[in-house]
């Protein structure tokens, strides 16, 4: 083409000069030349494309002559015309979930001995039958730089709650991504797997009562996964940190900053595991929670300060590959140790009294499911919490009485948790969980819990 | 200072232009599309196979291990039409690498070159597991191997342009070894022609089509639904007035269904490999087409 091009603009101006300048024969010479040399260049391409197709067509005449009927391979179909506008929408995902429960104590009453309650979705819910909550998905890609994704809670009571909204780049360099919007945190192992993927129906108890539940904020995620065979990944978050053990706070800036990595791999074909170390800091203000004080008097305390919680987690799970029995094993464990230090007010709306406060509390799980076929899974997990010797300074000088603080005496909740579920499809699962709950100091919580879980839509893939 | 930052550079430039005269790193999600980037890459390509015969490909963990290989890819070769949907996103979205994201020269489908069978006019759940953009198990039509062969030659020539002229000139020689290899293949299989047989899940689909066998019923009253005592009752009726020649079982399906239809119609299950590395025998995929007609023939006699 190239050389066409030059050929022709040559010939051109050779044309205009060759009338008026006598000039003309260098010029006339020096096209003839490269009129020659370009013959000679396609001489040699035309011969090379010869060689090719006598090459193919020898390849060929063998299948010809003795494969005459064979039919050619279909072509590729056309192009599906887009649907409009509809084209763009985005994939839409629902998950319908609900229980029965039948708790032998009161689930009105629930709380983690020697935990600051956090006003969060703990225990194991109202008895008999509830419409859990209802999480409608949107997502899609925005534009060739990012995707973009939209998780609603829908609650039986009719709250509408936004679980998730975040944005997520797909073309930066060098192996980072950038989320940013309203996220569950990747500190950790289940904090970011929605609800409908748990192995059992509700948060181990470490989970509940340091978060909540699930610790998600207002912020920004950076994460860097290293170009190794090894599965290395390192992440970053701040935010506003309103959620538990963080508060909003009255000032700018950033609030909840989380770091975390995590490690993973292959042990032979069938075991993949995952390892992983995090850390959080938080800042609290005036974090207040609901107690009786030693008089049976209910008042309202504060907690102010700073909160500090180091996270490990291990998964591992063994997937034969050389059977065609779909068996499976999961294991998974964690690990959770936090301190608090700053001040606990006493009774903001009446004495208010306030001093130093210390606690360094610790909770684990750790959790065998065992997928004997596509449709059958049995599951076991032991939880446990350690309250710790948490220092009050309004105790230690005598001010008030360590039974001031009822929820904060020590103690060492535990549970113990079986399971078994059945999935018709991937799009349901129907489950039965049987739970002894040591949680509160009093009688054991025995909790059996029937529970349906639903996926309408496009459903995601879910992570390891 | 200033030579100190230069040198950096220099070095960070070296580091990031050096891999490039490597051999480029193709992921490939199925032991077939491993086997068919090995013969049309050669020495230039390193390619990680996802997944091993055994495993059912629509089940598969997004493992740790597999985000790291995606993480260095240059090229991912998926079968597409969704098959891969439950775990392939999630490994394209944790890898943080924006070569190989859909649309990108680095993310390749096979289906997208082929023309696919089984299109549902219309899709509900209640069908079973259907993939709406068609049946997505091509590999067991050859003809769809050399087509697919000739689309991923020329991605392999556009990701790693240097060496256009080799993936090239290997394409030209693997379409000439295949196009012999299907003339022997057409031949030896023209005797299993209207054959009647029975098969597990749709996976069969394109093999029973490429040698004319007659299908005569499916194991899985629809598909990815496992059958009922009852469903299985009335298989047999129904098979007993029309009886299979054989009944096809894969690698990697369950035996149990299989083994006791075999028992009750009287016609014998023939494993087939169904994928690379399938059977012993199935080394490639040469090998995976020779395997499946000796067994498919052995067993026809």
């Amino acid at each position: 083409m190239g050389h066409a091009s030059r050929l022709i603009a040559s010939a051109v101006i050779a044309a205009a000069w060759l009338p008026a300048n006598v000039r003309a024969a260098d010029d006339v010479a020096a096209l003839r030349a490269e009129i020659a040399a370009l013959k000679a260049d396609y001489a040699q391409r035309v011969g090379a494309l010869e060689a090719r197709i006598d090459q193919l067509e020898a390849a060929s005449s063998a299948t010809v002559a003795a494969a005459p009927a064979e039919p050619e391979p279909p072509p590729p179909p056309a192009a599906a015309p887009a649907k409009g506008s509809s084209a763009f929408n985005p994939s839409i995902s629902v998950i319908l979930a609900g229980n029965y429960a039948d708790l032998s104590q009161d689930p009105a009453d629930y709380h983690f001995a020697g935990f600051m309650p956090n006003g969060g979705e703990i225990g194991p819910g109202e008895r008999s039958f509830n419409l859990g909550e209802s999480e409608v998905t949107f997502a899609a890609s925005v534009d060739p730089y990012f995707t973009a994704a939209l998780t609603m809670a829908l609650s039986g009571e009719g709250d509408i709650g936004v679980e998730e909204a975040f944005f997520r780049t797909t073309s930066l360099p060098a192996g980072f991504s950038i989320k940013g919007g309203r996220f569950f945190s990747g500190f950790g192992y289940l904090n970011e797997i929605h609800a409908h993927a748990w192995d059992f129906v509700d948060q181990p108890l470490v989970y509940q009562a340091f978060y909540a539940g699930q610790y998600g904020q207002d912020g920004v995620q950076v994460k860097w996964l290293a170009p190794t065979e090894l599965f290395l990944e390192f992440g970053a978050e701040t935010g506003n940190g309103a959620q538990f053990p963080g508060t909003r706070l009255g000032r700018n800036g950033l609030n909840g900053t989380t770091l975390f990595a995590h490690v993973g791999g292959d042990l032979g074909d069938s075991i993949g595991w995952r390892a992983g170390l995090s850390w959080m800091d938080m800042d609290a203000e005036d974090r207040a929670y609901e107690d009786v004080d030693s008089l049976g008097m209910p008042v309202v305390n504060a907690f102010t300060g700073s909160s500090e919680t180091w996270i490990v987690d291990a998964t591992f799970k063994w997937t034969p590959t050389s059977s065609t029995r779909r068996s499976a094993l999961k294991l998974q464990a964690e690990y959770m140790r936090r301190t608090e230090d700053g001040s606990l007010a006493f009774d903001v709306d009446g004495a208010d009294l306030s001093d130093s406060f210390r606690s360094v509390q610790e909770g684990w799980y750790v959790q065998g499911v065992y997928q004997l076929n596509p449709r059958w899974r049995f599951g076991l997990r032991y939880d446990e919490l350690d309250a710790g010797n948490t220092r009050i300074g309004l105790v230690q000088d005598g001010e008030l009485l360590a039974s001031d603080f009822p929820l904060l005496l020590p103690a060492s909740p535990s549970r113990l948790t079986t399971m078994i579920d059945f999935s018709p499809s991937e799009f349901s699962r129907l489950r039965m969980q049987y739970a002894w709950d040591d949680a509160r100091d009093a009688a054991t919580d025995r909790q059996l819990l029937l529970q349906y879980i639903y996926a309408l839509g496009a459903h995601g893939a879910h992570k390891f | 200072m200033n030579r100190l930052i230069r040198g950096l550079c220099v070095a960070c430039a070296l580091a990031v232009t050096l891999p490039a005269h490597a051999a480029i790193k193709v992921l490939a999600t199925t032991s077939d599309w491993g086997s068919l980037v090995t013969e049309l890459g050669g020495d230039k390509v390193n390619v990680y196979t996802a997944t091993s015969a055994l495993q059912d490909v629509h089940r598969v963990d997004a493992k740790p291990s597999l985000v790291a290989r995606a993480r260095s890819a240059d090229l991912i070769v998926a079968t597409g039409a969704e098959l891969e949907i439950g775990w392939l996103p999630v490994l394209l979205q944790e890898s943080g690498n924006s070569k190989i994201q859909p649309g990108a020269p680095g993310y390749f489908e096979i289906t997208s070159a082929l023309r696919l069978l089984d299109i549902p006019t219309a899709v509900d759940r209640s069908m079973g597991d259907v993939h709406p953009l068609g049946n997505p198990h091509v590999q067991l039509d050859p003809r769809n191997i050399a087509t697919a062969a000739k689309a991923l030659t020329a991605r392999l020539a556009q990701v790693d342009a240097p060496n256009a002229t080799y993936y090239q000139q290997r394409g030209i020689d693997f379409q000439a070894r295949w196009q012999q290899a299907m003339t022997r293949w057409t031949a030896l299989g023209a005797t299993l022609k209207d054959v009647p047989v029975v098969v597990i899940h749709k996976d069969q689909t394109y093999l029973v089509r490429w040698l004319g066998l007659k299908e005569l019923a499916a194991i899985e009253p629809k598909p990815g639904v496992p059958p009922s005592a009852g469903y299985l009752a009335g298989l047999v009726q129904k098979l007993g007035a029309t009886p299979p020649k054989m009944i096809l079982r894969n690698a990697y399906n369950d035996p149990k269904a299989a083994d006791w239809l075999s028992e009750r119609v009287k016609a014998p299950v023939v494993l087939l490999p169904f994928s690379v590395g399938g059977t012993p025998e199935a080394k490639d995929l040469f090998g995976l087409f020779d395997d499946t007609l000796n067994r498919l023939l052995a067993a026809a006699k």
